[in-house]
Order: structure tokens, then C-alpha cells, then sequence
């Protein structure tokens, strides 16, 4: 879905005029921040720690999380997690510097393929998953175009691509979900201060792969890494994805988690609620790192 | 020739995956290996607005309900905090960023489970106000990072002048604030409603199957195979997304829209 914001600079900030006055503009968001989702994931913390009065489980206990981490299920869910959205991430990061290098030279001003180029960060989820079945499926219409070319004889000829073990369809669906995000994320850093220094490059005989290894690369750096965390962070716990593309064993674990969680066994369901909290940890973890890096570099810049 | 190659290569890559939502939507019968369907029609739609219209519009109402809701609470929670953010310095800003911005990027799943067994309790599962509270849990956090943009771009001294010539609080908000960032605010509100649009795991959960939306739909009728009318629902479920681009697009402008995201 609609990718994160990022952190914004503040130019023209003054001083609050009284810290209750400030309070009282930010209390309903941080209500529902606190409540809500602070909320959720403490109520989850505590049912995974098994206190569930209803299922006639009132004591504290780690054994929901000792149960998840002793299934090897669990770890082959947890492995291909990180494979999948490692290996998007790290694909769609490549093609959006590439992408963003070019649009920073050749279509700064088409609106028309600006418009286009940003399709995907819109479209939910679950389009790009239906799309992706009826195109990479075996009767999808890349089997049916490779057969009608001659290249493959009939459609079990054609590799499977969707439910795969390899996740291919997965991979692509969310490379083509993230590559916008990541492209714009480098352009904003690239237009607002690139030229100068690649004018200094080239001014001192910097050969093009000098300018982009020694100029370029740092300069859109922070950036392209805090991007490519937050894409990393929200496939790790998307659903839609896996569940429509993925193969039934193993799952990603956001399917797997939620399998557990609306097992007719309810004893499972406090293992569901703790892969979750694993994710949200995984995710968490990710977000907080990219916040660093944007930090840090808005720190850095400001110092310049 | 370069720009134009680009071009298309961006096309390309971007509309590729419309094709075959396109084909099977308008197809009557298509079978492999056919590249193109061998009799077009309008069954799926016909399916759609018509034979299945009841359960159909039932979800598609359904779903215009929730985010609509969504999206104004949003606004209305995001609006006061993107102006605190957006215009005063105050300790902790950087961690109260942070903690916004969790909510946004940790997925939904676990925070549903986490609140479905209280929310159970009140009452509050399986009805509308569920899982409107379960989308508000992302989508207002989202609207507090665009109003927060708008706002480091907002001039106070409209509001002191307004002020000095008397005007009473309520009306600065009214006639000064507002309509100073009204195509912010219209943008903070598409998302808000494009992200509540697109859930399907948190309403699923708190919905309990009870709150039927589009996405909900869409996954049952991926379950039952028949593409044409997938493909159908699908390309009814991508609109409000490509016009919030647009709008988004149009009010903001492509450079500001970096802000957004």
C-alpha cells in the first residue's frame, strides 16, 4: 500500500509558545498512537505470554514463545522471510539508483512518466498480487506469449513462477511496488544537492564511475539506505503478497502467523499472536534504524 | 531518443501488469494458449453491477464507508498535531517522529490480534467502529506526516495579522488556517482513505468476517477462480488509488508530492 513519509526538515519552526498549548494539538493523535497501537501490541504481548482468562490460562509464562522458537516451522517461515524481503529490497534499491540517476538526466520535466512512475506506490497490495497470478501464472499470459513465440511447448513447459519455492512471483510483485518509493526518496537528495558537486568532479577530471562511486553514491547514501529499510520493514509483515503468491509450505511468516492465529486450535492462537510480535519486532527494529540514518544525515547536512 | 527509451521502459514496466487485468475483465472466453481472449464481453461486469450487484455494492459501500470515516478522523486528529509538529520546536520531537512513524511501517497484524479479544470484549468486534479503530491505528499517524509537511511550509503571520484585526480563534481556524492548507488537508484526507481502502488482514481480523469489504471480496473470488470477475472487482479496487494520485499529483505538484511519501 502507500508507502511511508519521511522526516521533514523544519525551516521555519519556532520556539512552542507553552508546552500545554503543544500537548493539546498533538493529544488526539498520540490517544490513538498510545492507546491503539501501543495498546495492541502490549494486550498482544500479554496474551502471548499466555494469559488468555477465556481459554482458562491466567498465568505468565514464556512457553507460547518457547513453543514458536522450538518449531522448526517457525525458523524455515522466518528464513524465507528474510530471504524474500532482503532479496526485494536489495533488487528494487539497485534498479531505483539506476532509475533515479536517469530521471535525474533524462525525464526531469515529462509529467506524463513522472505520473506513471508513481502508479505503483498507489495501488494496493492485492492488485499487483492478482495482476501478478494472471501474469506469471503457468496459463498466465507470459506462458501463453513465450508459447505462442515457439519458446515453450505447452504450459508445463513453463517454470513455475507463482507458488514457487524460490517466491519469484513474490519477489516481483514487490520489486515493482518499491521501486517508486526508493527512486523518489534518492531524487529528492539528488536535485536538491547533486550538480554542484558533480560540476566539481568533473571540473577536477572525474571519470563517470569516479563521480558516481566517490560523489554521487555518498551523497544520496543516507537516503537510499533509510528507503530501503522502510521497504524492508513493511514486506516483512505484509500479507497479501505471500498469501496470494506464496507457496502453502513454508510460508512467509506473516501468513504463517496468522494461520496459527485462526487455527480452530485456540491454543495456538497465543503462537500466532508471538510470531506477530516477532515481526513487529523485526519491523520495529528496521525503522528505527532508517530514522537514525535520516537523522543523522539531516545533522550532518545542517553542520555543512 | 534516450528520454524516449527511458520512457517507455517506465511504461512498460509499470503497465505490463494492467494488461492482463484488462483482458481477463473484458474477456467472455480465453483459454490457453490464446494470447488474446477468443470472445470478448461484458459478462464479468454484468456479474458484477448486476447478477452478484447486492453483495458486490454491499462491499463496495462498505468499504467507502470505513475509509471515508477513517479518513476524517484522521484528518481531524492529524490536522492539530501536523501544526504542532510542522511549526514549533519542542524537546522529543525526534522520538515523537519515531513513535509516529511505527505505527505506519509495523504491520497491522500483530496490533489486530493484539486488540481483538478487548475490542471482543466491548463489543466492538465485528462492527463498523472496529475496525474503522483498527484502520486508525496506521491511517492517522499517515495524515499526521502530511499535515506535518504542509505545516513547515505554513506562514504564522497570516494568522497574527488575522488576529490583530480582530479576528476571534474560531475564525482564524476557519478562514485563515483551513483554506491555507486546504489542498494539504485534501491530500492528508485521499491517503488517510486510500490506506483504510487497502487494508485487508486488520479487517479481516476485526471484522471477523462480519464487515465485508472490496478486498475481502476480491481474495474470495481469487479463492473461487473465476478470473474475469477477479479481474473486474481488481480493477474497481485500483480507482480510488489512481485518482488520489492524480488529485495528489494536481493540487501538490510532483516536487511537493516527495514530501508526502
Amino acid at each position: 500500500m502507500t508507502q511511508p513519509p519521511a522526516a521533514f526538515s523544519d525551516a521555519r519552526t519556532r520556539a512552542a509558545p507553552r508546552p500545554a498549548a503543544v500537548i493539546r494539538l498533538l493529544a488526539p493523535a498520540l490517544a490513538v498512537v498510545l492507546l491503539l497501537f501501543g495498546g495492541g501490541l502490549a494486550l498482544g504481548l500479554v496474551q502471548s505470554l499466555g494469559h488468555l482468562p477465556a481459554a482458562g490460562m491466567s498465568s505468565l509464562s514464556l512457553e507460547h514463545f518457547a513453543r514458536v522458537f522450538a518449531d522448526p516451522d517457525f525458523f524455515k517461515s522466518l528464513g524465507l522471510t528474510f530471504y524474500l524481503s532482503l532479496t526485494s529490497t536489495l533488487i528494487a534499491a539497485a534498479i531505483s539508483v539506476a532509475a533515479a540517476l536517469m530521471f535525474n538526466t533524462l525525464a526531469g520535466r515529462s509529467r506524463a512518466i513522472q505520473f506513471i512512475f508513481q502508479m505503483p506506490l498507489t495501488v494496493p497490495h492485492l492488485v499487483i498480487a492478482v495482476a501478478t497470478v494472471f501474469m506469471l501464472a503457468p496459463s498466465g499470459l507470459l506462458a501463453r506469449a513465450l508459447q505462442n513465440l515457439g519458446l515453450i511447448s505447452s504450459a508445463t513447459a513453463f517454470p513455475l513462477l507463482v507458488n514457487d519455492p524460490w517466491g519469484a512471483g513474490i519477489l516481483a510483485a514487490y520489486v515493482w511496488k518499491e521501486v517508486p518509493f526508493i527512486t523518489l526518496m534518492i531524487l529528492a537528495v539528488l536535485q536538491a544537492n547533486g550538480a554542484e558537486l558533480l560540476d566539481v568532479g568533473r571540473t577536477l577530471k572525474a571519470g563517470r564511475w569516479q563521480r558516481f562511486r566517490h560523489i554521487t553514491l555518498p551523497t544520496i547514501f543516507p537516503s537510499l539506505g533509510a528507503a530501503s529499510l522502510i521497504v524492508f520493514a513493511y514486506t516483512f509483515g505484509a500479507f497479501e503478497i505471500p498469501y496470494l503468491l506464496g507457496q502453502t509450505y513454508p510460508m512467509m511468516l506473516p501468513v504463517w502467523a496468522y494461520k496459527a492465529y485462526s487455527d480452530v486450535d485456540l491454543l495456538s492462537r497465543p503462537e500466532g499472536i508471538a510470531a506477530g510480535l516477532v515481526i513487529a519486532a523485526v519491523a520495529a527494529t528496521a525503522v528505527v534504524l532508517a530514522q537514525g540514518l535520516t537523522q543523522a544525515a539531516r545533522r550532518r547536512g545542517a553542520a555543512l | 531518443m534516450k528520454r524516449l527509451l527511458f520512457g517507455s521502459a517506465v511504461a512498460g514496466a509499470v503497465l505490463l501488469p494492467f494488461v492482463p487485468l484488462g483482458l481477463w475483465a473484458f474477456s467472455l472466453r480465453w483459454y490457453y494458449p490464446d494470447l488474446l481472449p477468443e470472445q470478448w464481453g461484458l459478462r464479468a461486469w454484468a456479474y458484477v453491477f448486476g447478477t452478484a450487484g447486492t453483495q458486490l455494492t454491499e462491499a463496495l459501500v462498505q468499504s467507502v464507508m470505513v475509509a471515508a470515516v477513517t479518513a476524517i478522523l484522521s484528518v481531524a486528529g492529524g490536522v492539530p498535531a501536523g501544526r504542532a509538529l510542522g511549526l514549533y520546536h519542542f524537546r522529543g520531537k525526534d522520538l515523537l517522529s519515531m513513535v509516529l512513524m511505527l505505527p505506519i511501517l509495523v504491520p497491522p497484524l500483530c496490533v489486530a490480534m493484539g486488540l481483538h479479544l478487548w475490542l471482543l470484549r466491548m463489543g466492538l468486534a465485528a462492527t463498523f467502529g472496529g475496525v474503522v479503530l483498527i484502520h486508525l491505528t496506521a491511517c492517522l499517524p499517515y495524515a499526521v506526516f502530511v499535515m506535518w509537511g504542509v505545516f513547515s511550509n505554513y506562514n504564522l503571520e497570516f494568522e497574527d495579522q488575522a488576529r490583530s484585526l480582530g479576528a476571534s480563534s474560531i475564525k482564524v481556524v476557519f478562514q485563515v488556517m483551513i483554506p491555507l492548507t486546504f489542498p494539504g488537508i485534501v491530500v492528508a484526507a485521499l491517503f488517510s482513505f486510500l490506506l483504510s481502502w487497502s487494508q485487508y488482514l486488520s479487517t479481516l481480523i476485526i471484522g471477523g468476517g462480519k464487515i465485508i469489504t472490496l478486498p475481502i471480496l476480491l481474495f474470495a473470488l481469487m479463492g473461487s477462480g473465476d478470473r474475469p470477475v477477479a479481474a473486474a472487482v481488481s480493477i474497481v479496487f485500483v480507482i480510488p488509488a489512481l485518482a488520489a494520485l492524480a488529485v495528489s499529483a494536481r493540487y501538490l505538484g510532483s516536487r511537493r508530492m516527495l514530501g508526502v511519501w
